[in-house]
Formats: C-alpha cells, sequence, structure tokens
C-alpha cells in the first residue's frame, strides 16, 4: 500500500487515494501553475493507521453513544474532543512511521510547512464542506509534522464533520483521510479569488490581506474586497477594509501583529495585481473546467497558489436549521477576545444597569392601565437581552473549548477534559448565592432556636447575622430566583430550603485559590518566552468565558424576574375577577386582560404529556456523557416544574431535563446529578464540577424515564445510570 | 469419534478469537441471570471480563461467585447444528485488585483497545473466571467435558 505520494505521481484513478484537495494540486503543478512543493498522505496511510491501532471501534462507539439525531451540538464537540485525543495518545505503529518520517524528513528537512486535510468528496463539484476539517499553518520538524498528520487524520471526525454527518455519508468503515504536507510559503500579501462571485454569476470577487491567509479564512483579519466584470476582468469596485492587523509566522504556528504605519494605509494589491490573480484564477478555472475559489499569496512580488476548489452555489439551509449557525461559533483567539471585551465592557453592564431600574419600580402603586404597560416593556426587555445573549454571549463560551483545546495539544492528557481543572474558582455568582445559602444553613445548624423558628416562619430578631443575611439573598437573589417560566417567591420557600441544608453536612467547593494557582503556574511552566504568554492569555480567555457562561444566566435571570415578578403582580389582580381563571396566561394575555377588562382567554385544551417510556417498558441502564466524575447512589428526585428543586433532600439524585443557573442553588444538596441536555459545558455539568458531585447528561427523556424514588446509580466515569430493579426471583 | 486432542486447540482457538460470551450469576435469592460480556482469555482456565460496579451482574457475583461462561462460534446458519462449537465454563469468578488487577488490564486492553477507558475507569470492576471445567458441544449433541490445563 502506498502511503504518500508526491505531485508528479499522482494519476487520476489516484483521486480517491489523496483526496480533492491533494488531485487538484497534483493536477495544477502538472500543468505548471505555480503551486509549492507537496507531499501527499494517501487515505491508505490513515486506514492502516486506523487498523494497526485498534481505535476504529473506539470512534464508532464515541459517535454511536446515542442516535445521531438527538445529539446536541455540544455533545458532538465533546465526542469530537474525545476523538482527537485518541488520536492524540495513539503514536503512529513503527512501520507507518517509518515510512512516513522517511517521505517528511526526506523533503522538509528544514523546511516549515503547512498540514492540510484532504477529504476524499470533501471538494468534489456537487459538495463543498469546506473549514470543517482542520489545517495547521508553520509547522516545522518531522516530530511535529508526523504530529499534525495525527490531528488532521482526527479532524475527519470534527465537531464540524460530525454535525454534517449524514451529508458527507461518515462511516468509520468507509471514511478516510489524506493530507497535504505543503512547504509554506510566507507570502507578504495573501487572499482568495471566486471566478464566480457566490452573489452574482456575472462577476468574481478578489479579498486581500496583508501577511498570512490564515487570517482571512478564519476571520480574524477583515480583507480588502475587488468585484470585477467576469468576462473582461473590468474593477467595478474596491471595498478597503479597516487595515489594522496582519497574521504572520511565528517560531511554530502563526501570529496576529499590528500593521506597520505605512501598510495599513495601503491596500494589499495594486491595481495590476488584482488582475494578475484573477488571471491566474481564470486559468484554474479554464483548466479544471468549472468555476474555482482559489486560495493564492504572494511572495516578493511572485504569485503562489496555495489551494484551488470548485464554488459551489451551496444549498441554502432549510428552515429550522442550525448547523450553520452552530458553525459560525467556532471563532479565532482574536475574536473572542474582542468579543469577551464587549461582553464584559458593555452588555453585562447594561444589562445589570436594566436589571436595577426595573427592580425600583413599585409594581403594587400601578394602575391596572400602567401595570400592563410595564408588563410590555419589561417583555420587549427581556426578548432584547435574549437576543443579545444568543448573538453575544453564546458565542464566547467557544473560549473554553479554544483553551481545552490548547491544553491537550500541548499537554496530551489521559483524560481530555482535565482542562477543567484550570476553569474552577472563576467567581461565578451562582457559587457566591450558594455559599451565602450555606453561611445561612451554618448558623442554623449551631442554633436549635433559630431553625425552631424558621419553622414557625418568625425568625427575624433571634440572630442578627442571619436576618443580615437573608435580607441581603432577597436583595441578591430576588427570594430564591427563577425557573424557566415563574420565580420562587416567599420567604417560607428560602427557610424550607435553608432548613434542609442545615440538616445536611455542609457541601465543600473543589476549588480554593491554592490549588488552582498552583494548577495555573504547572500549566504555564510547560511552556517558555511568547508561548508561555500565549498560553496565559488563552488561559484567561478561558476562564473568562467559563465564569460568564454561568453569570450571564445570572442576570438574564434577573430580567426574567422582573418580567415575572409584574406578570405575577397582574395575574393576582385578575385572580381577583370573578370566574376569571388567569393561572395559564402568558405575559402578553395578562396586559391585554389588565387594559381590556372584557376580555377572556381561549380554552385551551391541556395536551396530555406522554410520560415514561411505554406500558411494560422500564428503563434500567442508560448511556449518556460524562460530565463530572464520581460515583454516586441515592433516591431520584425528578424535576418536572421547578417548584420541585424545593422538595430535594440531602443525598438524592436530583434528575432533570435541564437546568440553568437560576435554578442551581439546590445542587449543593445533590450527591449526583442526571440530565437530559448533553456536554461537559452545560450548567448542570458546570456546577457539578464545582462541588464534585458525579454527573452525567445527555440522557433523553431522562426525568420521564427515572422516577421520583427510584434508588439510582450515577457513574460519572463513564456516563451510565443504572436504575435499580426491585429484588426478583 | 472426535480427535480430542483436537477439540481442545478448537476450543482454546475459539477463546482466543471469539470476543463475547454469555455470563451467567445467580441473584442472591438463587434466581437465573444472563448477559453479554466481552472476555479475554489468559488460558482456558483463566478468563477475564469487565462490568460497572452498578450493574445487576456485579451485585450477584457479590453475593454468589459461581458463574457460567458460554462461549460459541455459531453465525445463525442452519450449518451452526453441524458446525458451531459451544463451550460451557463452569467455575468462580474473583475481583482483581492490585497489581492483578494492572496485568488483568494490560492484557484486557491488548484485545479490546477500544474498551480500555471503559476497564480503566474506577467504577468498572474486572473479573477474573476461573473455570473448573468446560463442557463441550459439537455435532449438535456430542458432549465433552475439558479440564482446563494450566
Amino acid at each position: 500500500m502506498t502511503l504518500t505520494l508526491s505531485l508528479d505521481r499522482v494519476e487520476p484513478r489516484d483521486r480517491g487515494r489523496v483526496g480533492g484537495k491533494g488531485y487538484a494540486l497534483s493536477r495544477m503543478a502538472r500543468q505548471g501553475l505555480p503551486v509549492p512543493g507537496a507531499l501527499l498522505v494517501t487515505v491508505g496511510a490513515y486506514r492502516r493507521y486506523i487498523e494497526r491501532t485498534g481505535i476504529g471501534e473506539a470512534i464508532a462507539l464515541e459517535i454511536n453513544r446515542k442516535i445521531a439525531d438527538e445529539m446536541r451540538w455540544e455533545e458532538m464537540w465533546d465526542a469530537a474532543l474525545r476523538i482527537r485525543t485518541l488520536f492524540l495518545r495513539t503514536p503512529l505503529p513503527e512501520a507507518i512511521r517509518n515510512v512516513l518520517a522517511r517521505d517528511v524528513e526526506a523533503r522538509f528537512r528544514d523546511i516549515a510547512v503547512v498540514v492540510r486535510s484532504s477529504a476524499p468528496g470533501e471538494d468534489s463539484a456537487k459538495a463543498s464542506f469546506a473549514g470543517l476539517h482542520e489545517s495547521f499553518v508553520n509547522v516545522r520538524g518531522t516530530e511535529s509534522i508526523l504530529d499534525h498528520i495525527r490531528l488532521v487524520w482526527a479532524s475527519l471526525w470534527s465537531d464540524a464533520a460530525l454535525l454534517y454527518r449524514k451529508e458527507l455519508g461518515l462511516d468509520i468503515a468507509t471514511s478516510a483521510m489524506a493530507v497535504v504536507v505543503q512547504e509554506i510559503v510566507t507570502g507578504d500579501r495573501s487572499g482568495v479569488a471566486f471566478t464566480v462571485s457566490p452573489d452574482d454569476p456575472s462577476r468574481s470577487v478578489i479579498e486581500a490581506v496583508h501577511g498570512l491567509n490564515q487570517g482571512l479564512v478564519d476571520g480574524t483579519v477583515e480583507p480588502d474586497r475587488w468585484i470585477l466584470d467576469r468576462k473582461t476582468g473590468q474593477l467595478l469596485s474596491h471595498r478597503p477594509a479597516e487595515r489594522e492587523k496582519a497574521l504572520y509566522a511565528s517560531e511554530a504556528g502563526v501570529v496576529v501583529r499590528p500593521l506597520a504605519p505605512g501598510l495599513a494605509e495601503m491596500p494589499p494589491l495594486t491595481p495590476q495585481e488584482v488582475a494578475l490573480v484573477f488571471r491566474t484564477a481564470l486559468d484554474v478555472e479554464t483548466f479544471f473546467g468549472s468555476p474555482q475559489d482559489v486560495e493564492w499569496t504572494i511572495r516578493n512580488g511572485s504569485l503562489h497558489i496555495l489551494q484551488a476548489r470548485p464554488v459551489t452555489a451551496g444549498e441554502p439551509a432549510a428552515d429550522g436549521d442550525k448547523r450553520p449557525w452552530y458553525l459560525t461559533l467556532r471563532r479565532s483567539f482574536e475574536n473572542l477576545r474582542a468579543l469577551r471585551q464587549e461582553v464584559e465592557g458593555r452588555w453585562i453592564p447594561a444589562m445589570i444597569a436594566d436589571a436595577e431600574a426595573l427592580s425600583g419600580v413599585d409594581l403594587a402603586a400601578l394602575s391596572d392601565e400602567a401595570l400592563a404597560a410595564e408588563i410590555d416593556r419589561r417583555r420587549s426587555l427581556h426578548g432584547k437581552w435574549s437576543d443579545i445573549y444568543t448573538e453575544h454571549f453564546i458565542p464566547l463560551a467557544h473560549g473554553i473549548r479554544l483553551f481545552g483545546q490548547a491544553y491537550n495539544d500541548s499537554l496530551r492528557p489521559a483524560d481530555p477534559y482535565e482542562f477543567m481543572d484550570l476553569l474552577g474558582g472563576t467567581g461565578m455568582i451562582s457559587l457566591e448565592r450558594n455559599r451565602l445559602l450555606e453561611r445561612m444553613a451554618g448558623r442554623i445548624r449551631g442554633n436549635p432556636l433559630l431553625a425552631g423558628a424558621l419553622r414557625q416562619d418568625t425568625p427575624a430578631g433571634l440572630d442578627a447575622a442571619f436576618d443580615e443575611d437573608f435580607e441581603a439573598f432577597s436583595r441578591g437573589f430576588g427570594d430564591l430566583g427563577c425557573g424557566t417560566d415563574r420565580c420562587f417567591t416567599g420567604q417560607a420557600a428560602l427557610a424550607g430550603l435553608l432548613l434542609r441544608m442545615a440538616e445536611a453536612p455542609p457541601a465543600k467547593e473543589r476549588f480554593d485559590a491554592g490549588t488552582i494557582h498552583r494548577r495555573r503556574d504547572a500549566f504555564l511552566s510547560r511552556f517558555e518566552g511568547d508561548a508561555r504568554q500565549r498560553a496565559a492569555e488563552i488561559l484567561d480567555l478561558g476562564r473568562a468565558s467559563y465564569r460568564l457562561r454561568d453569570n450571564d444566566n445570572i442576570h438574564l435571570g434577573k430580567i426574567e424576574g422582573a418580567l415575572l415578578a409584574a406578570v405575577d403582580e397582574g395575574k393576582r389582580r385578575l385572580a381577583s375577577r370573578a370566574g376569571f381563571d388567569a393561572s395559564a396566561l402568558s405575559a402578553e394575555e395578562t396586559a391585554r386582560a389588565l387594559r381590556v377588562p372584557a376580555w377572556r382567554p381561549r380554552v385551551a385544551t391541556p395536551q396530555k404529556k406522554e410520560a415514561g417510556p411505554g406500558p411494560g417498558l422500564r428503563a434500567r441502564q442508560l448511556r449518556g456523557q460524562p460530565a463530572g466524575p464520581g460515583l454516586a447512589r441515592g433516591s431520584a428526585r425528578v424535576i418536572g416544574s421547578p417548584e420541585d428543586l424545593l422538595d430535594i433532600r440531602a443525598g438524592e439524585i436530583l434528575v432533570c431535563d435541564a437546568i440553568d443557573p437560576n435554578m442551581t442553588f439546590a445542587v449543593p444538596l445533590a450527591a449526583g446529578i442526571v440530565e437530559r441536555r448533553g456536554g461537559m459545558l452545560i450548567h448542570g455539568a458546570i456546577i457539578a464540577r464545582e462541588y464534585g458531585i458525579p454527573c452525567v447528561t445527555g440522557i433523553p427523556g431522562a426525568a420521564e424515564l427515572i422516577r421520583t424514588g427510584d434508588r439510582v446509580s450515577v457513574d460519572g466515569w463513564l456516563g451510565i445510570v443504572t436504575i435499580e430493579a426491585p429484588p426478583s426471583l | 469419534m472426535d480427535d480430542l486432542s483436537a477439540l481442545r486447540l478448537r476450543m482454546e482457538q475459539m477463546l482466543r478469537v471469539q470476543k463475547l460470551a454469555a455470563l451467567s450469576t445467580s441473584s442472591p435469592r438463587g434466581g437465573p441471570y444472563s448477559n453479554l460480556v466481552s472476555f479475554k482469555a489468559l488460558d482456558t482456565g483463566r478468563i477475564l471480563f469487565a462490568t460497572t460496579r452498578a450493574t445487576r451482574k456485579y451485585a450477584n457475583l457479590r453475593a454468589d461467585t459461581r458463574v457460567a461462561l458460554l462461549v460459541d462460534n455459531r453465525r445463525n446458519e442452519e450449518a451452526d447444528f453441524h458446525e458451531a462449537l459451544a463451550a460451557t465454563g463452569l467455575g468462580r469468578a474473583v475481583e482483581l485488585s492490585g497489581e492483578e488487577r494492572e496485568q488483568g488490564v494490560a492484557a484486557y486492553t491488548a484485545k479490546f483497545p477500544f474498551l480500555e477507558g471503559f476497564v480503566r475507569a474506577p467504577s468498572c470492576a474486572l473479573f477474573r473466571a476461573d473455570v473448573e471445567k468446560w463442557i463441550v458441544v459439537t455435532r449438535f449433541q456430542n458432549v465433552i467435558e475439558v479440564l482446563p490445563i494450566s
């Protein structure tokens, strides 16, 4: 089996062996087009590696953990991360290593390279799935190049690829990945050319940046853009970018630097160069016989073609297909750093200010008309912040992933989630809230009189410090926080929770400042010079993303709480109207009923919810995602509605559909957590790790298949939940 | 009459290549229970298998160490009736710990590299079934008792 091929040895029959990108490069090289020298690692090398190491079945087990359609994007990311770790930690078998090392050494002994994915079928004219797989720029040295070949192989199973698993026909038995190891051309200007504009078939588009292409491709650097008439080559328009920075090759990898002042004013291409890029791209199109997307760079005045692939129309995503949006969540470090500044500097202070302004309104003093207006105002405010949450806050969570990847790439731990230990103790508001609860519970433990008074609902005056905390809690967290459709108001709920907490030993957080500092130092000590600075920055971004992922929900929860408080006030008033059942009204309907006394809601027939697996069926063991290590056994407390959280007893297993940070006050009481939503980064998993509570996520129907009172084991190492059967036979 | 030494070789070969065995255990009340386990035969007398500790089979094994292991090479075809070889091993299972567990994990993962994460998880128990005898069935109804040779 041939493991590598040079560009000049590729024949048409090899197309399936070297992938679309590799094949296009070989044909251009034969045609005399200016492409850099490259070595093609065939799909045979991938296949042999998978066979010899036996990791194929491990990948198959991973991606078949549950039905593909039921996998959330977060779970695909988790699966991809575990698969990536598998590749990182499984060395090349000697026989494969020897061949690849010999061929790489012979060509690239002292030459830096780009290691690109070249999946068969990826760049065919029918389907373009550009960007689903990984490429690495500026890799140097045989060992490093071999490592990166494995990382490109791993990206056959990237989260993005898993997202399009059906369309790609991803299958352990038939899918494979070829790799292009290409001499790097460190151009001073780079870009892409579409011989046919995706927007207008009569035009061509050229985009260019100073420095390397990677900045344009991953969205870090904004390009200048030229539109040309496709037939005549006449320049129709030029849209200059705000040129501030560029990507350059560093010692290993790439680095973003501000542009020198002279360059910032200068478009990356002269009009003559625009014409040259256009003509060359058309040559490529003529050669391949179809419109092309050409990646190019200019070094010392010479134009080089880095890769070319057919332009595909790209079918518009079907309505409700959120996958293109998920793909936009994968962002570069620079992009995320800017986003963090925006979120921390602008959005969060504005959201806090909005919430505070709302809390100052005395709802009871408003007329019905004014209350209706207030409900509408709060609805629109909540809608606005929910949109901002989706647009700006959710993407920031990718900072956690970016850090995780950097950590795993450099340290290659056996546990792909070891990096999470560096993200603890970031100052999450939900933990501050829980500490305040724990402090109050502690005072109850030491004061039986206080416990007795709380049961009688007359605690005030017995313990000044307790009263102060109780007040502070109600002020800061609005009683007990809000669920998805209502808030827990009233001090009785809080008192009940505190009494139960007081009956249990204090919950311990896993992370203290000392541990975090030691782990941080140990992590950073693996790097030197610029790389250490970079590692520190990525860690800092990861920690901020982690903290904000939880905190932004608490802030949004306050806006939501303010809306629900106004709606509750409205419903209270409506309930006093004879024969009026306001309980099921939406916010909008509540406002309407307040304005129009004669209005009556349409009575909807309540839909009976299908519960449980069906007659005669009983789940006994469910496989999900391991999300918090450890083993817990206890009685299940299934959360059907937010109020159920108030019933939880110490040592129970919390089983829920989805939990958000406004609801995690109950978590310190739980011995284990089971959640329908999947992934390591969901809020239930985040808080479980802070307390060291075993957690399994991603179990479809968890809250229906498990019943309150079932004896349940939560295996947070393997992601398995076992529901014990009563003794039989 | 089959060549008995050839039968032993066939059985040894089958224990090497087959991946799954039906494991039978007894519940604390003595009730029967069977399930599939992946196994690694160290030799014909020592069979390794793994289970997480929350399972019914683990609870059974804690209460009663007696096990039966059925290994066979049927292909779900008519020819199975005359061709298939089935071996039932009777013995006791012991949970491994310490150095024995480490060695066992190494042997087990050599056969099932993709189960390394599973078998190394702290919640996973590795057992060794010490087989006292095998009851081997060939040609539909030929039954031979085979004692392990260690």
